[in-house]
């Protein structure tokens, strides 16, 4: 089975990062096969940054992503950009506070909020929103473990900051988890 | 010989394909290279400079593409293995240097992560359009060598090989990569040290006074010496004879510049390096390299899911062209297709060796992303009739 992940944001709120933990714990931790792909083009700080990540059970032949399965954007512009691709059935899940789903989402999409931001900022640094991100996403999925998830975060943040982001992972896993127990998903 | 295990990261890694051409390089001894940077090639320099001082080696960022060219040739004949790394725009600024890497017989690797072009072109984004220009690129007649990995994985694993036939045939070896295969990351498998196959350097063990610089061994490839070693040696670009001092008559040049184009192409049955899926009962065959053979793998696929008798034969070693296997698939298939980010260059070659005994079809791409499964199956549907 072939998924087609995409995630968008702003440059600077670790969107690359976000979509390169996902699969590295695809890959490595969970021996899957993942291909990642970085939006290459004059980026900075503050202008629009996607990861294309595709996850499959055979080896990947065509690298991009077409029709995302899964779309996470953490940005409105992001979610502009790519709420047209968005598979009919696929899954968005959006940072709550900065994105406001509406009508053009393609029929049958499952819709899951999170305000990552907000709770990043909680646990005292705005900075690992993407870290929550990827919490949520590990328990909204499921196409990555619990365990892959945890250890691709460890492996993946700088030396000194794996307390702080694990708590970021857990909360956005808590977050996810409460949501897909039935307390709060909606389908378009 | 096995590789230096200073240099090699045993493990899993999930990186992209520029890094892991870099530890490919690494493992496979380079402890030299030189290099501007240019997009999308940066990042395997860049890995360098930050891990080969810890290896015990050296990197510099020089002035331009002319200046890296050249210098990997000097560090080259003091003894180290070296590369360069670049795309298109530089290049075609190294391309003197390429022409005087061959005609010295000097071991070197050329990354070339391969964007659209030409002239600056698109500096993000992939093409397969070199391919042409590194077989011919420089002036005069000379013979080159160039592989074309297709993942990450390849990129390390393909440069250790890169490396070891620049030293076994002393002759500039290219790395094409392209944008996409550059860029994209995946699990990359890094074996253990004892596990990796190095070729070193081809130490003449004659002494000094005995020493000819340029007289070949049978293979036709001279042994080497490096500076500070106490041999006399006069390395030129000129033609030269076999203690390698100018000699500027016919006969020199023939024997010369014959044997350069001959150390390739008389060895070419040693480099053939194919992955074929499918060749056996094949009406069609679609012949692929580099990036464009996943998509061309996807297509071949669905052909065959439609009941479509198609082969798919990849190019992993570009040049020397496979001529005899393409040769004996054109006395039984019906046609080729080829699908490749250039408007048409290694679809000549097959053109050539096919030479009329089956239809050759091509499918073009100016590059900037890649081909779509459908738009290859559609060709591959249409010959396959």
């Amino acid at each position: 089975m072939r998924t087609e992940i995409r995630v968008g944001g702003l440059g600077g709120q670790g969107v690359i990062l976000c979509g390169m933990i996902i699969g590295k714990a695809a890959s490595i931790f969970d021996g899957k096969h993942a291909t990642l792909i970085q939006a290459f083009g004059p980026e900075a700080r503050g202008s629009a940054a996607s990861a294309q990540v595709t996850v499959a059970d055979e080896p990947i032949g065509y690298p991009y992503v077409r029709r995302p399965d899964v779309l996470v954007v953490m940005s409105p512009d992001a979610y502009t950009t790519f709420v047209p691709t968005l598979k009919e059935g696929g899954s968005l899940l959006y940072e709550s506070d900065l994105v406001v789903p509406d009508k053009r989402l393609p029929t049958g999409a499952k819709v899951l909020g999170v305000p990552a931001t907000r709770l990043a900022e909680e646990l005292g640094r705005r900075l690992v929103m993407n870290i929550v991100m990827v919490g949520f996403f590990t328990a909204t999925t499921k196409l990555i473990s619990y365990e892959a998830a945890r250890k691709a975060v460890l492996d993946s943040v700088p030396r000194g900051t794996e307390e702080l982001n694990l708590k970021a992972f857990e909360a956005g896993f808590a977050y996810g988890q409460r949501l897909v127990s039935g307390e709060d998903s909606r389908v378009a | 010989m096995h590789a230096d295990p200073k240099g090699v990261l045993t493990g899993l890694h999930f990186i992209d394909g520029d890094h892991a051409a870099c530890e490919g390089a690494i493992a496979a001894g380079c402890r030299f290279a030189a290099g501007y940077p240019i997009t999308p090639s940066t990042e395997v320099v860049e890995r360098f400079a930050a891990r080969i001082p810890l290896v015990g080696g050296v990197f510099i960022q020089m002035e331009d593409e002319i200046a890296s060219s050249i210098a990997i040739l000097g560090a080259a004949w003091a003894g180290h293995k070296v590369m360069t790394v670049t795309s298109g725009p530089g290049l075609s600024l190294m391309m003197e240097h390429i022409g005087y890497a061959a005609m010295t017989e000097t071991p070197c690797v050329f990354v070339d992560v391969q964007r659209g072009g030409p002239s600056t072109g698109l500096p993000t984004l992939p093409a397969q359009a070199d391919m042409m220009q590194v077989r011919w690129g420089s002036h005069g007649d000379y013979n080159v060598i160039a592989l074309s990995p297709n993942s990450p994985q390849e990129c390390f694993d393909l440069m250790i090989k890169a490396f070891n036939l620049a030293e076994l045939y002393r002759t500039p070896v290219f790395f094409m990569m392209d944008e996409v295969v550059g860029h994209m990351t995946e699990r990359v498998a890094i074996p253990r040290p004892e596990d990796i196959e190095v070729v070193p350097r081809r130490w003449t063990s004659r002494k000094p006074g005995d020493y000819r610089a340029y007289e070949p061994g049978e293979d036709l490839v001279p042994e080497m010496v490096k500076a500070g070693d106490g041999f006399r040696v006069h390395i030129t670009g000129l033609t030269h004879d076999e203690r390698g001092y100018p000699a500027m008559n016919p006969q020199a040049q023939d024997k010369l510049v014959r044997r350069l184009v001959d150390k390739i192409r008389k060895n070419a049955h040693k480099l053939v390096d194919v992955r074929g899926e499918n060749l056996e009962d094949a009406d069609v065959v679609v012949i692929s390299y580099g990036i464009t053979s996943r998509i061309a793998a996807a297509a071949v696929e669905e052909a065959r899911a439609a009941g479509r008798k198609v082969g798919h034969l990849r190019l992993v070693i570009v040049w020397p062209f496979p001529e005899p296997l393409v040769a004996e698939l054109a006395s039984r298939v019906k046609a080729f297709v080829v699908p490749e980010l250039n408007l048409g260059q290694m679809v000549r070659e097959v053109e050539r060796v096919v030479a009329g005994k089956a239809q050759v079809v091509s499918v073009p791409h100016a590059g900037g992303t890649v081909h779509q499964v459908e738009d290859i199956l559609a060709k591959i549907l249409e010959v396959a009739k």
